[in-house]
């Protein structure tokens, strides 16, 4: 079991100026361990492609919470969980797949893909009418000193 | 904040996105390239990306949108000056393999 080194959480409503609010919190917190900037561009875009389908798919026809924790692990490794309450998927496989989307024109269906490709581990839990859990995890690289 | 400009010369219309395009931006900058490229007719359309701070995947469903558009009107179409953050979104979802992707200017 690894240590947590630090721990910060984040809660607000799903609306889509917040997904800005969501990556670049995230950045900011992440930043004390010296991510690359490939790292932390991959970490900011993993968190608002979740976020993004937390408004658009959890959240669709109401507005709830969403909240992201972060813990952050000796070792460089670093945990990213994005929760809401809303409609839950019904078939998480399908909704993994590349280009599968019930979204509207602004969606590519890639999300998912993209959070696979750029974390190390991508864990969805998801109860149809109770809400989704995205987990990823990421091991960034040793810096040089 | 994503902002919006266009420039055109010689039947080409230079597209230019500039800041953060996700999907709190997606949907203004469709309609937006789209009213663009009624006002201007041309024969090509250049999408330079180069002042992008941030992209995510709403980014690729409007590059696929505009790309389909252009398809349908018979408008070359090429993505121009990618930064490494959207290009790393782009390469993932295997973009560069059914588009051209220019490097800068």
């Amino acid at each position: 079991m690894r240590t947590v080194i630090n721990k910060m959480s984040l809660k607000f409503e799903s609306r889509s100026v917040n997904e800005a609010f969501a990556r670049q919190s995230v950045g900011a917190f992440v930043a004390q361990l010296d991510p690359t900037m490939e790292e932390l561009g991959d970490i900011k875009t993993v968190v608002s492609e979740a976020v993004t389908n937390a408004i658009v798919h959890g959240y669709a026809d109401k507005t709830g919470f969403i909240t992201v924790t972060v813990r952050l692990f000796a070792g460089r490794l670093l945990e990213i969980k994005i929760k809401d309450t809303g409609c839950g998927i019904e078939n998480v496989e399908q909704a993994r797949r590349p280009m599968f989307t019930t979204g509207d024109d602004t969606r590519s269906g890639m999300g998912f893909t993209i959070m696979e490709t750029f974390t190390d581990k991508l864990r969805v839990r998801s109860a149809p009418g109770r809400g989704t859990i995205v987990t990823m995890v990421k091991l960034l690289r040793e810096r040089g000193t | 904040m994503l902002q919006i400009t266009q420039a055109e010369q010689d039947g080409t219309l230079t597209i230019c996105l500039t800041g953060e395009l996700d999907h709190h931006a997606a949907r203004a900058a469709i309609g937006q390239a789209e009213d663009l490229l009624v006002l201007y007719p041309c024969e090509k359309l250049v999408l330079d990306l180069s002042g992008l701070t941030f992209m995510d995947s709403s980014g690729l469903a409007v590059v696929l949108h505009l790309h389909r558009t252009c398809a349908r009107c018979g408008y070359d179409f090429v993505v121009r000056g990618t930064p490494p953050q959207p290009m790393r979104v782009f390469d993932a979802a295997g973009l560069p393999q059914v588009m051209i992707f220019e490097r800068g200017e």
